[in-house]
């Protein structure tokens, strides 16, 4: 079975079954996604892949609305436009995207603009280097869900983080914000490898941007204490 | 950390320990009631005891306002300065309690003995200025001078349908009369029940309005070896209070209410989810369950247990509601799929709101033709109203759909008279809530249907009327609603996540006079990504009422308003005195608009 519907205009078949997304990709439309990742569960969170479905009231995530016959689906209407292009300024405004280099192409792409909130809150943390394996960088983090599902049921079943806080004020946590080592994480990494900002990083990336040589971190590795690394 | 002693928390949880992760909400509400907070050492208790991972404990605990992971005062008093509230004094009875006990809003006293809050909406807002304490697991209720066990119920209007007991002093039983509505209901097959319910033209009435008949038919239809339904009464929007009376005055009425939809759909398992900040609620609830049950009406074939929520308004939104009593931090999920396949569970559910289920038993009693005679065609049946805010009788209104708001101003005596006797003249009405929209003197002759507001575009929402009289400064209602939905979104979606917090902070620099250029495009986008992209009703609606009111009075939004605001205002007013036909010799006086502390007022004769 096959679903035929138009999408910006161009007559699209795909199976049934698949995605607004998959459907832009399987024919060389670009819609931009955050949150999304083949391996994780898709949440519709972040809400950069909506797009303008006629009928209906609200922009669509493409990630999961599934392509159905006679659908007529805009990418890149004006609306969609003001609601990626807002939605990236508010990421600006909100974290350090420095390491978010996809995003930062969004931004370029959409005319966004870094500075659009001026005194805008920001949400800011130290670094908490707590284990041998990974740093963690809340400023960094766009709370797409990523390291908190690999570690839960889409991959790995170690319920290690979750969330503090709630709205705004959220943060990914630990349970009473115990150290890494104190949790039930088994360094598995899996967290390090979905994330999309560097906000969690591998302990050896993170010390060799500090500046430390690979020598001096092979010496820290063997040591087992943990040590404040001196920035 | 181990000086907390286990021993009287173990016992305490056994109950919960089959519903697993379900139990959770319950389970902690228990540890709290014993330990007044939630430590770590009763957390991790919690945890191994419903086998929930300790993350996961936390990620709940973080999530409800009501659940402290910190130590917190034996006694807690929570004053509400949300829209209704901060009309009343809010703010200055805040202050005082503050100065009389000597310790600041959201903080605790070193000896664990007191802690003050600064609560959202209490859903007292006819008995503003609201004050809830609860100590030592025993509540209060007052204005701050006068406490009582239960707040006062306050019902007028010229039908009493669905308020026929409220204010009544009684809920028994006996009162109530037998569940007469559900016994002609189990005479009828639930597909002709699913049809009575369709036929009478019964919407939802906690503010999305859908069609109660076709929900109960898509769950009925729905194939599952278990089915729920679900009361909804965790009102929580901003100015509404409805769903408290019917609860606490009138519970068989919701019961019976929902009997009659687990017989339609076949379900077997009901739950009343009721917003946290209504403890005195539980009891009634209770004791009118254990009525039902001895009377045979519940039993094994349907059984509704009654779960309380812990300070979340987005648990009021269907998905969440599902979450929150799964055990989980009340996120929305996506839709679709719908309640009515994959609801609580993953199983099919019906989601109702209170007034919804009340208008049920109306309904098969009356007959579904006789049930329309009330209201318009397009809005059949008697119609809940909150009013509050400036008006000499706020409390509940039941009128049928189809009155106008004038006529609903004058039953509740207008915008109120000032100590000076001066009659103070409309300025605006926020409809519908928080999540609403606000009209002005123009709409005072629109019907209150579903239709005609839609027509301008007005929400009937969840029947909220705050009504504001020309002196209050609107942009402190607008900060205010800012500050509410920052403080409520749930965090999960980008565009709402984000979005209130910049709404909040643009409203903010509206409300002390220090909007920046640009400010007003800037909460136009925000307010737009919010309503067009969110992935629930609360981001979809959080900028609903601010972008009415930019609509209405664009001149509060830009820079250098100041002067601006003097000559809009004058224009406003004269407006006002065309349309209202009340009182059109009194003097009106503009008074100060802002919090700016601008002492500029302008005076105008007629």
């Amino acid at each position: 079975m096959t679903a035929t519907f138009l999408m910006d205009g161009k007559e699209i078949t795909i199976e049934d079954g698949k995605t607004l997304l998959d459907a832009a990709r399987e024919n060389g439309i670009d819609i931009p996604t955050i949150c999304f990742h083949e391996a994780t569960t898709a949440n519709a969170l972040c809400r950069i892949c909506v797009v303008e479905v006629e009928g209906q009231r609200v922009l669509q995530p493409a990630c999961i609305v599934k392509a159905a016959t006679s659908m007529k689906v805009q990418t890149r209407s004006e609306k969609v436009v003001r609601a990626r292009r807002t939605i990236l300024e508010m990421l600006a405004s909100t974290m350090d995207l420095s390491e978010a280099t996809d995003i930062q192409q969004m931004m370029y792409e959409y005319g966004a603009s870094t500075s659009r909130f001026p005194d805008a809150e920001r949400r800011e943390s130290e670094v908490i280097d707590d284990n041998p394996m990974y740093i963690r960088d809340y400023s960094k983090c766009l709370l797409c869900w990523r390291c908190v599902q690999v570690c839960a049921e889409d991959a790995q079943y170690t319920f290690a983080i979750n969330f503090d806080g709630r709205g705004y004020e959220t943060q990914i946590g630990t349970f009473f914000d115990k150290r890494i080592p104190e949790t039930t994480c088994v360094l598995c990494g899996q967290c390090a490898a979905v994330c999309p900002t560097g906000a969690l990083k591998p302990k050896r990336e993170y010390l060799l941007e500090q500046g430390m040589s690979p020598n001096e971190i092979s010496v820290l590795n063997t040591s087992r204490k943990q040590r404040k690394v001196k920035g | 950390m181990s000086e907390i002693d286990l021993t009287p928390l173990k016992p305490a949880l056994e109950k919960y320990i089959p519903l697993g992760r379900s139990g959770l909400l319950p389970a902690l509400h228990a540890a709290q009631k014993i330990y007044g907070w939630l430590s770590e050492s009763v957390a991790s208790e919690i945890a191994k005891n419903l086998k929930v991972p300790l993350a996961d404990v936390h990620g709940v605990i973080e999530f409800y306002s009501m659940f402290y992971n910190k130590p917190i005062g034996k006694k807690i008093i929570r004053v509400c300065t949300d829209q209704a509230c901060a009309l009343k004094g809010g703010d200055g009875l805040l202050d005082h309690l503050s100065h009389h006990y000597d310790v600041k809003p959201r903080q605790t006293t070193e000896d664990l003995s007191l802690t003050i809050e600064q609560s959202p909406c209490l859903g007292l807002c006819e008995l503003a200025p609201a004050v809830w304490t609860m100590d030592d697991g025993r509540w209060t209720i007052g204005d701050g001078t006068k406490e009582a066990y239960r707040p006062s119920s306050i019902v007028y209007g010229p039908i009493r349908e669905l308020t026929k007991n409220c204010g009544s002093g009684t809920t028994s039983l006996k009162k109530y009369g037998e569940y007469t509505a559900l016994q002609k209901a189990l005479q009828m097959k639930p597909e002709d029940v699913v049809a009575e319910i369709k036929a009478s033209g019964l919407v939802g009435r906690g503010g999305a309005a859908f069609p109660t008949g076709v929900k109960w038919e898509g769950a009925a239809k729905a194939q599952a070896d278990q089915k729920y339904v679900i009361c909804n009464a965790d009102e929580s929007e901003p100015g509404t209070f409805k769903d408290r009376i019917l609860l606490l005055d009138d519970p068989h009425r919701t019961i019976e209410g929902m009997c009659i939809a687990a017989y339609a759909i076949g379900a077997n398992k009901g739950y009343i989810y009721i917003r946290g900040e209504y403890p005195y609620i539980v009891p009634v609830l209770e004791a009118a369950l254990k009525e039902a049950k001895s009377a045979g009406y519940l039993g094994e074939l349907f059984d509704i247990e009654i779960r309380v929520g812990a300070g979340a308004y987005i648990c009021g939104e269907e998905t969440a509601l599902f979450e929150s009593i799964e055990g989980k931090r009340g996120f929305p999920r996506v839709k679709p799929p719908f309640p009515t396949t994959n609801g609580l569970f993953e199983k099919p559910t019906v989601i109702n709101n209170v007034e919804t289920l009340c208008n049920v038993p109306l309904i098969l009693s009356k007959g579904s033709l006789a049930y329309r005679k009330l209201g318009t065609e397009k809005s059949p049946g008697p119609k809940l109203f909150c009013v509050s805010g400036d008006v000499n009788k706020p409390g509940l209104y039941e009128t049928p759909f189809g009155v106008t708001l004038r006529d609903l101003l004058e039953m509740a005596g207008g915008p109120s008279t000032s100590l000076r006797a001066k009659k103070k003249k409309l300025q605006s009405v926020l409809f519908g809530g928080a999540a609403g929209a606000f009209a002005t003197s123009e709409h005072l002759d629109v019907k209150m249907t579903f239709e005609d507001l839609r027509a301008v575009g007005l929400p009937l929402g969840s029947g909220v009327v705050m009504v504001f009289d020309e002196t209050r400064d609107m942009r402190d209602v607008l900060k205010r609603l800012g500050k509410f939905f920052a403080h409520e979104s749930c965090g999960k979606c980008y565009p709402c996540q984000m979005g209130t917090q910049r709404q909040m902070e643009i409203l903010n620099r509206v409300a002390a006079g220090n909007t920046l250029s640009e400010d007003f495009i800037r909460l136009q986008d925000v307010g737009w990504t919010m309503t067009d992209a969110s992935l629930c009703g609360l981001g979809q609606t959080a900028a609903s009422a601010v972008l009415s009111a930019m609509k209405l009075w664009p001149e509060l939004f830009v820079e250098g308003r100041r002067l601006k605001v003097e000559s809009q205002k004058v224009s406003e007013v004269s407006k006002v005195s065309k349309v209202s036909k009340t009182k059109s010799k009194a003097v009106k006086k503009v008074t100060k608009t802002t919090a700016t502390k601008s002492k500029k007022t302008t005076t105008r004769k007629k």
